[in-house]
């Protein structure tokens, strides 16, 4: 195969500026991806990743600019701007961070859904399923075909959603954050498919914030900052530093848990037992005690009981059996207002879902535990002055940026929107903080951001139980860190004590937790 | 063409909007009043007249929107909280029903206690009717839109029963109406030789109050944090069913004094056509008013002087009054588009 740059490129974007009102989400951007190359998009949330690979893939339509995708015939084709379907026919395939299948249809289902003609009576099966048995083959992407995509694991899903893709004969792919739901394992499993596929031809925009895997997989990297592509560069000719420096444009030092002693046990679980109900994953005979002073970090792929775990330390859940403590005494009753008033800070796993009201202004959601305390009201009414001059520090001290006091809090990236829950949690001097997921999907400013917050609350004496699926959050904040799998808790080991390698196994049910699960 | 939403809609724009809806609706239904034969500019004209154009005309429509503000805010603070009251028709009788029993001298009390017992009593009667959808809704998860529709027919039917029974005025020959309310049980009127009475007033006051119960209470906090997010109100240890069960009540304290209204002030004894839709109506002028308590007073008279103005016009020049459905359901639905229009930016 011919390097890349001497032939024509299988996608040329050009000039690509795209603006919402004030914001240019895109500024005059050029990209060129060869056949066969691996590329990688890196960026902090807001960059203008998302922007760009909407606009390529026909959600947006450019303010300027155009994009060729090299046809059949080899000659480079305008792509038509805001046609998703256009993008589809030109081979362009996308797989999004979150996954877009029907979960009680079958994987051929899935793969072929979309592909047949609308007004047709009758669908060729036969065909189909000989196409995708073929493209199983030759690209190695193991899975059951008539499985339901819904009891298939995430890793599997993952491997649908890159068929369904390349079964429209996909001459470009591209992944949107893909190995933010994989365990180490399962993602060298991914990069070596990828690989695979690239040397076929294929060419991938890779879309990401973890350096380390960026280095590891691409062949080029593109940083996008504030909408402008800052740098391009060989993945050979640059490392972590300089790249993690140009989508930030400051040098960012990852805060580092320093060794403290510990203080009396904050949480306590004994024998705790959640059983499998609908929409609740079970628990299994969880003991667990956390200190004031330390991080304990549970590792695990979700969906292993992390939901029902955060439950009840948040409030939202009670155990079936065996109790929970609260620095020795009782575990309070009344649900999470109890929690809260006994110094219980929690950071919820889905910021969205459960962290803000959308449609509520930013002073609203920074009083959203608090406004019910007497020195808010006045006259017996809401003190709205005393909840905006409030919202005005804490914005200030925890750097929520993103829009005033009275901005919706939807508007705000994930980031801000993290920071606008830590400073509502952190202010009210937690003694026991459950952070759930507490940097997911954040871009690495934000992420240092959370972790020197929920460091200094340590070294204050909170207890933090943090839940993550990033062992590299975990291996750098936590003091322990113990397995959740299959709803059992392995034994919280010392950080010293860990082998990443062998927590990826852990994970994946090949160790002591798994053990005892058997 | 497509839409991408707005970062935020300028304060221009969220007046302009609902206005141009309005405006939007007259354009339109322009064409079915030419069908019909009228003059579309001189129709307009004499709906303008005979709604705002005469002191006469302006006291009409002000007495016609009074109800509509308070089913409106019935519909507002309910759905507010995603709590679905599409039943404020039967809490507006059920309101009427306890006025006239209270007001017609069937409970014995002091003349000066009368008229604020009869207010009163028909609040609470609206509110306590909305109990059993709630419950049904909070402990056994049913529908409230189905329970709240079809519990209306039951209130009607009751009512009927009453009039024809016990709260029947022995003097009425025989026709299902009850006595007249008492003197001292009647709202007072607002302006001499007109219909407008003090129940515009009482409306006002209830949008002020509900506005300030939904921007400034604890309550209101929390019923606009379950409305718009349930998980993270919840998950912020805010009591939900608290929350959902007085809304009910209060919703349906609002229907109720519609009721209140119409029996004390306008007709002095009720019937069971007291109301034209005034709950249904109620919905249209939450909706128009995008759920708003105070802009609950802007469209209900905007509703209200269109369909005063088109029985004016329509017995001027023959066009049919149902002229009048037509522009306000059209109206609902440009205001959705308006809605829309705040909402997304549309782009090329």
């Amino acid at each position: 195969m011919t390097a890349p740059g001497q032939e024509p490129p299988l996608l040329r974007l050009r000039g690509i500026t795209k603006r919402f009102g004030s914001l240019v989400a895109n500024d005059a951007i050029d990209l060129d991806l060869a056949q066969g190359e691996i590329l990688a998009l890196l960026g902090e949330n807001g960059a203008g990743k998302t922007t760009l690979m909407s606009i390529l893939f026909g959600h947006y339509v450019a303010d300027a600019g155009t994009i060729e995708v090299m046809g059949a015939d080899g000659a480079p084709q305008p792509l038509p701007p805001g046609s998703a379907r256009a993008a589809l026919a030109a081979g362009i395939g996308m797989v999004h961070q979150h996954f877009t299948l029907a979960m009680n249809h079958s994987v051929l289902d899935n793969v072929i859904l979309g592909t047949e003609r609308l007004w047709s009576w009758r669908q060729d099966l036969a065909a189909a399923r000989a196409k995708l048995a073929a493209l199983i083959e030759t690209t190695g992407l193991a899975v059951p075909m008539d499985a339901r995509v819904g009891s298939l694991s995430i890793g599997e899903q993952q491997r649908v959603e890159l068929l369904k893709a390349l079964y429209r004969s996909a001459r470009v792919l591209i992944l949107d954050e893909p190995t933010a739901v994989l365990t180490p394992q399962q993602s060298a499993l991914l990069f070596t498919t990828l690989r695979r596929l690239a040397e076929g031809g294929l060419g991938i925009i890779f879309i990401s914030h973890k350096l380390e895997e960026v280095l590891s997989l691409a062949r080029r990297v593109a940083v996008l900052r504030h909408g402008r592509k800052v740098l391009e560069v060989a993945a050979t000719g640059t490392d972590k530093a300089r790249l993690a420096h140009a989508m930030v444009d400051r040098p960012v030092e990852l805060p580092k848990a320093e060794p403290q002693p510990v203080g009396a046990p904050a949480l306590e679980l004994e024998g705790v037992h959640v059983a499998p109900a609908a929409g609740v994953e079970p628990l299994v005979d969880v003991d667990l005690t956390l200190h004031a002073g330390e991080i304990v970090g549970i590792a695990g792929v979700s969906g292993n009981g992390q939901r029902s775990l955060a439950g009840l330390v948040a409030g939202t859940l009670l155990p079936d059996r065996g109790r929970l403590r609260l620095a020795g005494a009782a575990w309070p009753q009344g649900g999470p207002k109890a929690l809260i008033a006994e110094g219980v800070g929690r950071i919820p796993e889905d910021r969205h879902r459960q962290g803000v009201v959308g449609d509520m202004t930013i002073w609203e959601n920074l009083a959203l535990e608090g406004y019910d305390a007497p020195a808010c009201r006045r006259f017996g009414l809401l003190d709205l002055a005393s909840f905006r001059r409030r919202a005005q520090a804490l914005r200030k001290r925890y750097d929520i940026r993103g829009g005033g006091s009275e901005t919706p809090a939807r508007l705000l990236s994930g980031g801000n929107m993290q920071k606008l829950i830590l400073a509502r949690v952190l202010e009210r001097g937690p003694r026991l903080i459950l952070a759930a997921q507490p940097t997911r999907g954040l871009d690495i400013g934000a992420l240092a951001e959370v972790h020197r917050h929920l460091l200094e609350a340590r070294a204050r004496g909170a207890a933090i139980l943090l839940i993550s699926e990033d062992l590299d959050e975990l291996m750098q904040l936590a003091d322990r860190v113990a397995v959740l799998y299959r709803g059992r808790l392995g034994p919280a080991r010392p950080r010293a004590e860990i082998e990443l390698a062998r927590l990826g196994l852990e994970m994946a049910g090949q160790g002591p937790a798994g053990a005892d699960a058997a | 063409m497509r839409l991408e939403p707005r970062q935020q809609a300028s304060p221009w724009l969220n007046v302009a909007a609902p206005l141009g809806a309005a405006l939007l609706a007259l354009v339109i239904c322009a064409l079915p009043l030419a069908l019909a034969g009228a003059d579309v500019p001189e129709a307009y004209r004499l709906m303008l007249a005979g709604s705002l154009g005469t002191r006469f005309a302006i006291t009409e429509t002000l007495t016609r929107a009074a109800p509509l503000i308070l089913t409106g805010l019935a519909a507002a603070i309910a759905f507010r909280a995603r709590l679905w009251n599409i039943g404020a028709e039967g809490q507006l009788y059920l309101g009427a029903l306890a006025a006239v029993a209270v007001g017609t001298g069937f409970v014995p009390v002091p003349g000066f206690l009368l008229l604020p017992l009869v207010v009163v009593a028909g609040a609470l009667a609206g509110a306590l009717w909305m109990l059993g959808p709630a419950w049904l809704r909070l402990r056994f998860g049913v529908d409230e839109v189905v329970t709240t529709l079809l519990s209306n027919f039951i209130v009607l039917l009751f009512v009927g029963m009453m009039l024809e029974g016990p709260l029947q005025d022995p003097m009425s020959l025989g026709w299902p109406q009850s006595a007249p309310m008492l003197d001292e049980a009647s709202l007072p009127k607002l302006v001499e030789r007109t219909r407008l009475h003090f129940g515009l007033v009482l409306a006002l006051a209830a949008a002020i109050l509900t506005w300030l119960v939904i921007q400034r209470t604890r309550f209101g906090f929390e019923l606009r944090a379950v409305g718009a997010n349930p998980d993270a109100a919840r998950f912020a240890g805010i009591a939900e069913r608290r929350v959902m069960l007085k809304v009910a009540l209060f919703s349906g304290a609002m229907a109720g004094l519609a009721g209140v209204g119409e029996v004390a002030g306008l007709k002095g004894y009720l019937t069971q056509d007291l109301s034209p839709g005034y709950g249904y109506a109620g919905i249209v002028v939450a909706t128009l008013a995008q759920l708003g308590p105070v802009s609950v007073i802007a469209s209900a008279i905007f509703i209200a002087g269109v369909f005063v103005g088109a029985d004016s016009m329509s017995r001027a020049i023959g066009v049919s009054s149902y002229i009048a459905n037509l522009i306000v359901a059209t109206a609902l639905l440009t205001m959705l588009l308006a809605g829309l229009v705040t909402r997304y930016r549309i782009s090329r």
